[in-house]
């Protein structure tokens, strides 16, 4: 019987990978349903199991079976791991993800699985929270703190009970690696917190995944039930999240593990000496627990070879909106700006000039072709007022509103504010007023009309507040500085202290946008 | 629903963190979580009735009405933007029949906004009765209100 190999991360699903697997079932076929390569401007992906390897097919319809497995369809791509896209990637964290049943416990042994595990407990635990420390892991999650430092924090506290938390709140626009990760491949997340227990000594884990993310859930609960023996004495259990974005920051997700509102605590004390339940608490991002199995199995110096400066091993880049080739590509530090988007994604999706690229999720800043030599890596990126984030990369191509963008951040740092201090609660409303003053004199002095939006909801969008009349458009933007200055000193966590990134950086890189009368397309490149 | 909010704190404990997992259970069996139910949900878990009232205010997913009979979840995050999400949003609004945020008059759908169902290189995206749908444009936006009814 012939082998098939198709998708069911929730982007091949919502591509239509469910429709195609019925069909090659019904053609008789074996279908054995991985996670996703990541490449999903070639899915749904049909890989067919044959002597030279697996080839793959794609994009596929279920009309296409008869085509697929007689070789005849014109979306032959060969071996997939052969494409453009695929070749040069060093698949440190990814290794499995597309291979394997993500559930299939067999699958993750003869992967590799588990072999960072028994290295660990092997070890003692102070061993291995060394051997994280010299791979120069930090964390995946944003903020870049090295994840061996965490660790030896934790270990070095006395208590009685200790957490493993991981941080599955992948809220940022543009980011998916997490979600494809458990998903595609759970077991190594499982063994990467099953390490972190062992090295710090806990007992008990949870992963925190959004609502947004049901697939993930799913399969992270299935994976644990499936493999609990095999990480016994640790236990870990799923919680779900309820629609909060600042449940990413790192305290307001142990509030609502601990059943509270979602609010950001103040640091110190760190979650490392006093985090859930008051106990010292590990809290890693996916990626960063997903990258510990690979230190322990193949060696921290391993890891360290690859990379750039002070930010080591690989980084999953997330090549987002407006781009051809859209996906996960898992690269080594150092790689530029540019070569991401236009090298790796190929440009735009709609064929028009990049206009802007944001990165790092609502929170990063935009960046203009201008700034394409920018190597990624955390340290050039915060020295160009930017932050790589979650490494998430959205593209827009010229018909992006810079304006309109400036303000969908302050309406989303206002709509998701926990509440707890004034400059991100009430700055981010007040930062939403001046961009509709901005926006509504720009219209009011020179109207651009755009052809993707409907004229009522255009008006909608810019006009709501009454036309300005005390302030010319120069003191309007001085006001905007200055309340960007407030929130990004002022605010408590991140979601109000980086907020002002992507506005900041629409109002520096694009003036043009923010006032009237609007120049020619042409001048924007 | 006493008796299942009951059975379930038999099941899995009264400690406050358990107040996350219970609304859901709660959401998923009636759809929402009235207002009536805030005491009794207070008293299985031994807090005080503002402290319910406060988490399930604060969380966007917890309903305190009942929804529509479908629901179409729609993102209006950057990278959906990126790729035409504003005009799709505009359309949605009017092929529905219902604001954003809200439920539709004779309660056959909601629309809601969503942000981020990390399928960013392939927006505009949708929850459809949790069924995930990529690339919407007009046909799609037709297809998909022709499968709640509207």
């Amino acid at each position: 019987m012939t082998r098939v190999f198709i998708s069911r991360d929730m982007a091949s699903v919502a591509l239509g990978a469910d429709d195609v697997a019925r069909a090659f079932v019904a053609a008789g076929c074996e279908v054995i349903r991985t996670g996703s390569r990541g490449l999903f401007s070639i899915e749904p992906l049909v890989e067919l199991e044959s002597e030279e390897g697996r080839i793959g097919y794609g994009p596929v319809g279920p009309a296409d079976v008869a085509a697929v497995l007689d070789g005849s369809h014109a979306n032959r791509l060969g071996r997939v791991e052969t494409l453009p896209f695929f070749a040069n990637q060093p698949r440190f964290t990814f290794a499995r993800c597309g291979l394997t049943d993500p559930l299939s416990l067999s699958d993750y042994a003869t992967h590799g699985g588990w072999k960072g595990l028994e290295a660990a407990r092997a070890r003692a635990p102070q061993q291995v929270v060394d051997a994280v420390k010299a791979s120069g892991l930090r964390g995946r999650g944003g903020a870049g703190f090295p994840t061996g430092i965490k660790w030896q924090t934790v270990l070095d506290a006395s208590s009685l009970a200790k957490f493993i938390v991981c941080n599955a709140d992948e809220g940022d626009s543009g980011t998916f690696a997490d979600r494809m990760l458990m998903e595609g491949d759970p077991y190594c997340l499982i063994e990467g917190m099953a390490i972190a227990a062992h090295a710090v000594g806990a007992g008990h884990g949870y992963i925190y995944i959004r609502s947004e993310y049901p697939f993930a859930i799913s399969t992270m609960r299935a994976a644990i039930d499936a493999c609990a023996h095999l990480i016994a004495p640790f236990t870990l259990e799923v919680r779900e999240g309820a629609g909060a974005y600042v449940c990413g920051e790192e305290t307001a997700l142990l509030d609502s593990i601990e059943g509270k509102r979602g609010q950001v605590r103040a640091k110190p004390p760190l979650p490392a000496l006093q985090g859930l339940f008051g106990q010292p608490t590990v809290i890693n991002n996916v990626l960063s627990l997903a990258a510990v199995p690979f230190i322990l199995a193949e060696g921290a110096e391993a890891y360290a070879a690859v990379g750039f400066g002070r930010s080591r091993g690989t980084m999953p880049v997330q090549l987002a909106g407006n781009v051809r080739h859209g996906g996960l590509y898992e690269v080594g530090f150092g790689i530029t700006l540019g070569d991401l988007v236009n090298e790796v994604g190929g440009g735009t999706a709609s064929g028009s000039p990049v206009r802007a690229v944001q990165v790092g999720g609502p929170l990063g800043a935009y960046f203009p072709p201008g700034m394409f030599h920018l190597p990624f890596d955390y340290e050039a990126f915060a020295e160009a007022g930017g932050l790589i984030g979650h490494a998430g990369i959205t593209v827009f191509d010229d018909s992006v509103d810079m304006a309109h963008m400036a303000r969908f951040a302050m309406e989303f740092c206002a709509a998701e504010s926990c509440g707890k201090c004034t400059p991100c609660r009430i700055g981010s409303t007040r930062g939403v007023e001046i961009m509709e003053r901005i926006m509504a004199r720009r219209e009011q002095d020179s109207p651009r009309p755009d052809p993707a939006i409907p004229a009522g909801l255009a008006k909608a969008l810019y006009s709501r507040s009454p036309a300005p009349a005390q302030r010319g458009a120069e003191q309007e933007i001085a006001l905007l500085r200055d309340l960007a200055d407030t929130m990004k000193y002022g605010s408590l966590c991140a979601l109000g202290g980086f907020t002002p990134y992507p506005v900041l950086s629409a109002l520096d890189y694009f003036p043009e946008d923010f006032v009237a009368p609007a120049p020619a397309k042409e001048a924007a490149e | 629903m006493e008796d299942f909010i009951n059975a379930w704190t038999l099941r899995h404990g009264r400690s406050r963190d358990k107040l996350l997992p219970l609304l859901h259970a709660i959401q998923e069996e009636c759809g929402y979580v009235g207002d009536g139910l805030v005491p009794v949900i207070a008293r299985a878990l031994n807090i005080s009735r503002a402290d319910v009232h406060g988490v399930v205010t604060f969380y966007h997913d917890f309903r305190r009405a009942p929804s529509g009979r479908h629901i179409v979840k729609l993102c209006r995050a950057e990278s959906c933007q990126a790729r035409g999400g504003t005009a799709i949003e505009a359309q949605a609004v009017q092929r529905l029949g219902v604001a954003m945020g809200q439920t539709r008059a004779d309660g056959q759908v909601s629309l809601e906004p969503v942000y981020c169902l990390g399928l960013c290189a392939i927006g505009p995206n949708a929850l459809v009765d949790g069924r995930p749908v990529a690339r919407i444009d007009a046909a799609a936006l037709g297809h998909i209100a022709a499968e709640v009814g509207a």
